[in-house]
């Protein structure tokens, strides 16, 4: 990472400028009759190097959510402010400017199939201008180290199973050192060993980084790993209750 | 260099690179044979035009091909003779007439040439002292053996040792030797004589209106500055001065814009270039709709529709090259094959070559720029 972006990491942990800023923010999916709104009013402040867990029903508006933070789709109303950039009403080159500063990981693995892994972990590193690809090979093969597949590093995902296909997922993402994680359901494909394995090494790579993660997940044995948790209930917001009351499950 | 992503999604499936590139391969060999059979069959309409022992050519400018010849005065074909280079020139007088099979009487359509005998102005077989000798007598003609039989068993007859009479025209001629041109589109049969006999044949033809001025130049001769010198002094608005190549390009011409033939072999390669574009959009759109997942994922990790666009085209630019390469090995092959089965001169030409490479990635551009559609359903929205 440039020290430009260590910079103003720093500044901002200092001055406490929230990672993630959202202001009554309301969403609305469909045209005419069929427009039905799905998030109201919706208030939620990410620290940085915070690890928010965001729970609730299916159809509350989770994936929802996560996608108007990450850039993935166009934000309405209210105010939505990525790393101080305003989303509501952004054009399309500020949205893809923001996605380059988010690391994603997604149910399905999403790895594209014609790459090894370190090839696909590399993709995102070729996103930054100025590195070489010695440069690149290198931070790839360590990250993928790092996740525990350095003698996977060649393989293609047909050949890896869920769970090192997660892990992969989990090096591409975090590579590029972003400023915040969003991962939606990580662990569902996986059994509850390696999903929680998954969830810790998300957690402590990121910790390391000093990176904001956002996790949305149904799955109870992963919310200790959490600082805070949110619900989300019919689109609307709810603080959760403190971490420790999930612990003493 | 950064991972070469187009490469490596177009690889991984081999099956589908090979139906790929086997698509191209027929595209290209079906583009390559169409225009290899009309290039022959135009080569084959030049036969006479290229046989005239000649460097230079003055035609009137109404003149477009050997069947649409207008006449003009000799006069600006002996004042070449003054510049200097020029070696010698000489007259032909050519024109159609009716030929009477004097077997059963039937009658058809001869191309008739009339030029001096003093001299050999004829790359052709059968062209010689001998039988130029023939034609200075009057009313003698030597007859083309390639004709359409149509035209009556001349050469069997000649060869048997009888005199072959007959009229060309209202004209009397006796043909007293053979040569060799062979059939074009212009003409199903030749025969050739001296201009007296010409003017005899055709009694409104008048002497000194020519059809053909053929100049011959020194062997030191410079060919553009003659050309250029010819053009700045004879050249008025009665004749215009060619070269042989451009001789031979405006008669070819003529064949390939002026009537169908050109269009019917344009049709054929047209839909060997179809055929190539809706294979490679094929091969191209089910590789963007397998992989949308994954090109969403590319979207949401901030790479632009433009660098996915790119993946896309340089995909369809690396098909169109390594399918280029076995269809040109496979038409050099049929090329061979087919000139001697035909008899028709096909012979792989860097232009042909070049003309279908350059189609063959005009095909896939279009298949890929039809197929990038597709990748406005890759939303990064979609695939949390
Ligand atoms: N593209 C869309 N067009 C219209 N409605 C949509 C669209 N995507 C989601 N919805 C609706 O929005 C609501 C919230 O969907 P969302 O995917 O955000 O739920 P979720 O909380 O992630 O659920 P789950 O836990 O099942 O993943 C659902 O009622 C869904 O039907
Ligand atoms: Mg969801």
């Amino acid at each position: 990472m440039t020290n430009d972006y260590l910079l103003c990491k720093k500044i901002m942990k200092k001055n406490g400028i929230p990672v993630v800023e959202i202001r009554n923010l309301n969403h609305f999916f469909g045209e005419g009759n069929l427009r039905k709104q799905i998030l109201f009013e919706i208030n939620l402040t990410l620290k940085s190097g915070e690890v928010v867990i965001m729970k609730g029903p299916s159809g509350s508006g989770k994936t929802t959510l996560l996608t108007l933070m990450g850039g993935l789709r166009a934000s309405q109303s209210g105010s939505m402010r990525v790393f101080g950039e305003e989303l509501v009403g952004a054009k399309q080159q500020q949205l893809i400017k923001v996605r380059r500063n988010i690391g994603y990981i997604f149910q399905a693995h999403n790895l594209l199939e014609c790459l090894t892994a370190r090839q696909n972990v590399q993709m995102s590193i070729e996103l930054q201008n100025g590195i070489s690809p010695t440069e690149a090979k290198a931070k790839s093969l360590q990250m993928l180290a790092a996740v525990g597949l350095e003698d996977r590093v060649n393989y293609y995902p047909q050949k890896l199973s869920g769970g090192q296909k997660q892990r992969v997922a989990i090096a591409r993402a975090l590579v590029s050192h972003p400023r915040m994680v969003l991962a939606d359901e990580p662990t569902a494909a996986l059994d509850s060993k390696s999903g929680r394995d998954v969830v810790e090494l998300m957690q402590k790579l990121a910790k390391e980084q000093g990176c904001t993660i956002l996790i949305v997940t149904h799955d109870n044995r992963i919310l200790d790993v959490a600082d805070r948790i949110v619900e989300l209930e019919d689109g609307r917001l709810r603080e959760g209750s403190l971490v420790d009351s999930f612990i003493g499950r | 260099m950064k991972t070469p992503l187009s490469w490596l999604q177009l690889t991984h499936e081999k099956v589908r690179l090979l139906v790929a590139i086997a698509g191209i391969c027929f595209a290209d060999f079906l583009m390559f044979m169409q225009l290899g059979f009309r290039d022959a069959l135009f080569d084959s309409a030049v036969i006479l035009n290229e046989a005239i022992d000649g460097e230079i050519f003055l035609l009137s400018p109404q003149s477009d091909a050997l069947i649409a010849m207008k006449s003009f005065s000799s006069r600006p074909l002996y004042a070449a003779l003054g510049v200097e280079g020029v070696k010698s020139v000489t007259p032909i007088y050519l024109d159609f007439a009716i030929w009477k099979n004097p077997v059963n009487r039937k009658t058809r359509s001869i191309l008739v040439l009339g030029f001096n005998p003093s001299k050999n102005i004829f790359n052709l077989p059968g062209i010689n002292e001998e039988n130029l000798a023939k034609i200075k007598l009057q009313d003698v003609v030597i007859f083309d053996e390639l004709s359409r039989p149509e035209f009556g068993p001349i050469p069997e007859l000649f060869q048997a040792g009888k005199t072959v009479k007959t009229e060309v025209g209202d004209r009397a001629v006796e043909v007293q030797g053979l040569f060799s041109l062979g059939t074009s589109f212009a003409a199903d049969s030749n025969i050739f004589t001296s201009d007296l006999n010409f003017l005899r044949i055709f009694p409104q033809r008048e002497k000194g209106i020519i059809d053909i001025g053929v100049i011959k130049l020194a062997p030191d001769a410079d060919l553009e500055a003659v050309l250029n010198t010819l053009r700045e002094k004879i050249a008025a608005g009665d004749v215009i001065v060619l070269s042989k190549e451009e001789y031979i390009e405006r008669e070819k011409k003529y064949w390939q814009n002026g009537t169908a033939i050109g269009f019917i072999f344009a049709l054929g390669t047209g839909m060997g270039f179809v055929v190539g574009t809706v294979i490679v959009y094929q091969i191209l759109y089910t590789d963007v709709a397998d992989h949308l997942p994954e090109y969403a994922t590319l979207k949401a990790m901030g790479y632009t529709n433009n660098y996915l666009l790119g993946v896309v085209f340089q995909e369809a630019i690396i098909l169109a090259l390594i399918g280029f390469i076995p269809g040109f090995a496979l038409s050099v092959f049929f090329y061979l094959n087919a000139a001697s089965a035909t008899g028709l001169p096909m012979i792989m030409t860097v232009s042909r070559a070049g003309t279908v490479l350059i189609l063959t990635v005009g095909m896939c551009a279009i298949s890929g720029s039809v197929a990038v559609g597709k990748l406005r359903a890759a939303d990064p929205a979609d695939i949390f």
